[in-house]
């Protein structure tokens, strides 16, 4: 058994949980939702147990190292983040309905990475010969990872709005009566920030002490790093605007997608349109 | 006339504790900080990118500032309102909730009853006297210490958790505050510099910014530098071998320090880094062993880089390049190898590598001569960034306040309980939470439910 086959595995298991939950939608069948979340837990036990042997593989070859130093690793790891704090959401605040909006995310992550990423394991350069790294990418990547999640909470909102408005005051029909109300996924959506902010705001940190550490300058306006301060300022401002009269719903679910966009712009535009430092994607 | 100076001071307060301001301030600072991530920066704007603009756009962008935006004016005084901003509307609340948190509302009376949404109506047996110390013994068992107060014939008992979590939200402030100062110490007094050493010499000044020499004050020698390959030919590692010199000697403690990337040396505050390496470009002196193929004795050559040197035979031969590990260049071989041309008479130039690792291998070539490389004393320089930052710390001390912030803002509440006992047996119950009220009120709800069995 080698870790590509249990991640192709959990490819295939995180697409059965997305047609599954696109299923529970249709037919509002609480025990299509079980099913849904459930296999996604078994696709994240799958997964763990893959990025545990892929590590396991990194040490057979000579070259141990944690699975967090290329494109293909960390989109991996992504997919496994976001399907983690989905599970912590679920089983905190019990809406399961969630898991349609956030599944195909780490489905998206999984088959970009098995399907177009290069998968080899690689010796670390010297420059990424460092505890820091870990600390660094698990924080960055939960963060993010929680940022995905109340990117699918706002579209919901933005979904569930609509239809009320179309809607009028008759409750809402279609798939969508299965979402919670708009003040939940506000709520809900906030939430997920709050859980988000912390651990970006961490993953900020430890990326200074690296660079203070390794090159002797905690910041340089590196893009990457500015990007992530973009990131930060933009959920700052989601924050800030939730204490605001007039600044909670509609507009924060924006605010939410927009960071979301500016948190895979900072991952993924920095290293395939700008140029700096951080060695992803090259 | 003073009253109108009274209204602009009053109208720029105000202006500065907006809220609405920090939003802008925010997503201003995120719109305009793309700029220099889309616009390269000093010091490294490649030549083709400043042909490629036409002279009135490089006109335009360098006089706004578009080639170091985040040191430009405009960005500076974003910062600062940001700052003025923050600290206006943090001085605005502070008191407030201060008060909250050192001096609580003791007394459940009417109108803090109807202001707040939990509360619970209680009828129970036993005297005053009774009651209090029941409730008193509960609710520090079951919640926190209370704080009695007797007031016209009744009872209030206040009893609090996590109080000092509502000034999380301006510990992150004053945070942000801190590593401002912390990096303008360092920009003021601190300096980033480079410096160049070969091996088994010393420097005691290093290049600062626009190439200023900068005194270190004692002097660092390279003792050695190495680099290892992975098998595939990546590099694994480059390492300088330091020590520190000051008034001359070799300071204690700081002798034949190995340093890799992301492994520095630091010696009174001034810490240098691996950065990159060459050959010091002197040309160093290379060793072969050489021997007939048909027999008799090796003999031993000398030859400098690009020197040519006789061999038996009327043969020359010279060397045309070399390297201290061959990896990255032929993942198979390891070791320091040379690359060097043999000229026979009357015959095309014969080139080849000869491997110090394999010293038997050039037997195979089937030459009329047969090679070993016996190595080299080629020096390489390493080359260091140095950096002096004395306002490091106060950035971590910073950093570390805004994560205690943080959490203490998000993930603690300050949970609140009241209650009022009349002489008659009527108890009052009230509670409030500073975050997340659904899940408090599952904790009231039980609490009060085990207070009915008191
Ligand atoms: C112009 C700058 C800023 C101003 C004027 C400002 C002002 C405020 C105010 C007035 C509050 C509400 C306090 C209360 O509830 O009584 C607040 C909350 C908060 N601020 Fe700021 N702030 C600024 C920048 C920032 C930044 C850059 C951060 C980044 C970490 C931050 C973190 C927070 C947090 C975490 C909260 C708590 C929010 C919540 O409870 O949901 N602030 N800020």
């Amino acid at each position: 058994m080698s870790s590509s086959m249990l991640f192709n595995v959990t490819t295939i298991v995180y697409m059965v949980s997305m047609i599954v939950f696109f299923a529970f939608l249709a037919t509002k069948n609480k025990q299509i939702g079980l099913v849904g979340s459930w296999a996604a837990y078994a696709g994240w036990i799958i997964q763990t147990i893959a990025i545990i042997l892929r590590w396991k593989e990194s040490y057979d070859m000579g070259v141990g190292h944690a699975p967090l130093s290329n494109l293909y690793e960390s989109v991996v790891f992504f997919s496994w983040t976001i399907i983690l704090i989905y599970g912590i959401i679920e089983l905190k605040y019990k809406y399961r309905v969630v898991g349609a909006f956030v599944v195909p995310f780490a489905l998206l992550g999984m088959a970009w990475a098995q399907l177009g990423l290069h998968s080899g394991i690689e010796p670390l350069v010297p420059a990424l010969q460092s505890n820091w790294l870990l600390y660094h990418v698990i924080t960055c990547f939960l963060g993010y990872a929680a940022f995905a999640v109340a990117c699918g909470i706002s579209i919901m909102y933005l979904i569930k709005e609509r239809q009320e408005k179309a809607d009028g005051d008759s409750p809402a029909g279609g798939i969508f009566s299965m979402f919670p109300a708009i003040r939940i996924l506000d709520d809900l959506n906030y939430k997920a920030i709050m859980i988000g902010f912390p651990l970006l705001t961490l993953g900020i940190v430890t990326g200074a002490a690296w660079a203070n550490y390794a090159w002797g300058t905690y910041w340089s306006w590196d893009p990457k790093e500015t990007w992530s301060l973009i990131v930060w300022f933009v959920y700052a401002a989601f924050l800030h605007a939730r204490i605001t009269r007039g600044w909670v719903g509609r507009r924060a679910a924006i605010l939410s997608i927009v960071g979301f966009a500016a948190t895979i712009f900072c991952y993924l535009g920095v290293n395939l349109f700008l140029s700096g430092l951080h060695s992803y994607g090259k | 006339m003073t009253t109108n100076n009274k209204g602009f001071i009053q109208g720029l307060w105000d202006f500065f504790c907006s809220l609405k301001l920090a939003i802008s301030l925010l997503i201003g600072l995120a719109v305009t900080s793309i700029i220099g991530t889309v616009i390269p920066q000093v010091p490294n704007i490649p030549e083709e990118y400043i042909s490629s603009l036409s002279q009135t756009k490089l006109q335009i962008y360098d006089k706004i500032g578009f080639f170091d935006m985040y040191h430009s004016w405009w960005y500076i005084l974003l910062l600062y309102l940001f700052t003025v901003n923050l600290v206006a509307c943090s001085m605005k609340r502070l008191p407030r909730v201060w008060k909250i948190v050192t001096e609580p509302n003791l007394v459940l009376d009417e109108g803090l009853e109807k202001s707040l949404s939990l509360t619970r109506d209680l009828k129970l047996k036993g005297g005053l006297a009774a009651l209090k110390d029941g409730f008193t013994g509960f609710l520090a068992k079951e919640f926190a210490a209370p704080v009695v107060t007797e007031k016209d014939g009744e009872v209030h008992l206040y009893a609090q958790k996590n109080p000092w979590c509502r000034l999380g939200v301006y510990v992150v402030h004053l945070s942000i505050v801190i590593i401002f100062i912390g990096a303008i110490i360092g920009s003021l007094f601190g300096y980033k510099g480079w410096v160049q050493i070969t091996e088994g010499t010393s420097e005691s000044k290093v290049l600062g910014r626009n190439n200023k020499p900068i005194d270190l004050g004692f002097a660092v020698k390279l003792e050695k530098f190495s680099v290892a390959f992975y098998e595939t030919g990546a590099p694994k590692e480059f390492k300088s071998i330091l020590t520190v010199v000051e008034n001359g000697k070799p300071v204690p403690g700081y002798v034949n320090i190995p340093i890799v990337v992301n492994d520095p040396l630091s010696y009174k505050g001034i810490t240098f880094y691996q950065s990159s390496y060459g050959p010091a470009g002197e040309g160093g002196t290379f060793y072969f062993t050489v021997r007939e193929k048909k027999g008799g004795a090796p003999i031993k050559i000398t030859a400098r880089q690009g020197e040519s040197v006789q061999l038996p035979g009327g043969r020359t031969m010279h060397v045309t390049e070399s390297t201290q590990d061959v990896r990255q260049f032929i993942p198979q071989m390891s070791g320091p190898a040379a690359r060097i041309e043999v000229h026979s008479p009357g015959k095309q130039p014969d080139s080849f590598i000869v491997f110090r690792n394999f010293p038997k291998l050039d037997e195979e070539r089937g030459g009329d001569l047969v090679f070993s490389y016996d190595g080299s004393d080629e020096k390489f320089y390493t080359g260091l960034q140095v950096a002096k930052d004395p306002g490091v710390w106060i950035v971590w001390f910073g950093c570390t306040l805004m994560v205690v912030g943080i959490i203490m803002a998000f993930f603690m509440s300050h949970k609140r309980i009241w209650v009022r006992i009349s002489s008659s047996g009527r108890v009052v119950v009230a509670g409030s939470a500073s975050k997340n009220q659904p899940a408090f009120q599952g904790a009231f709800d039980e609490l009060t439910g085990k207070m009915e069995k008191l």
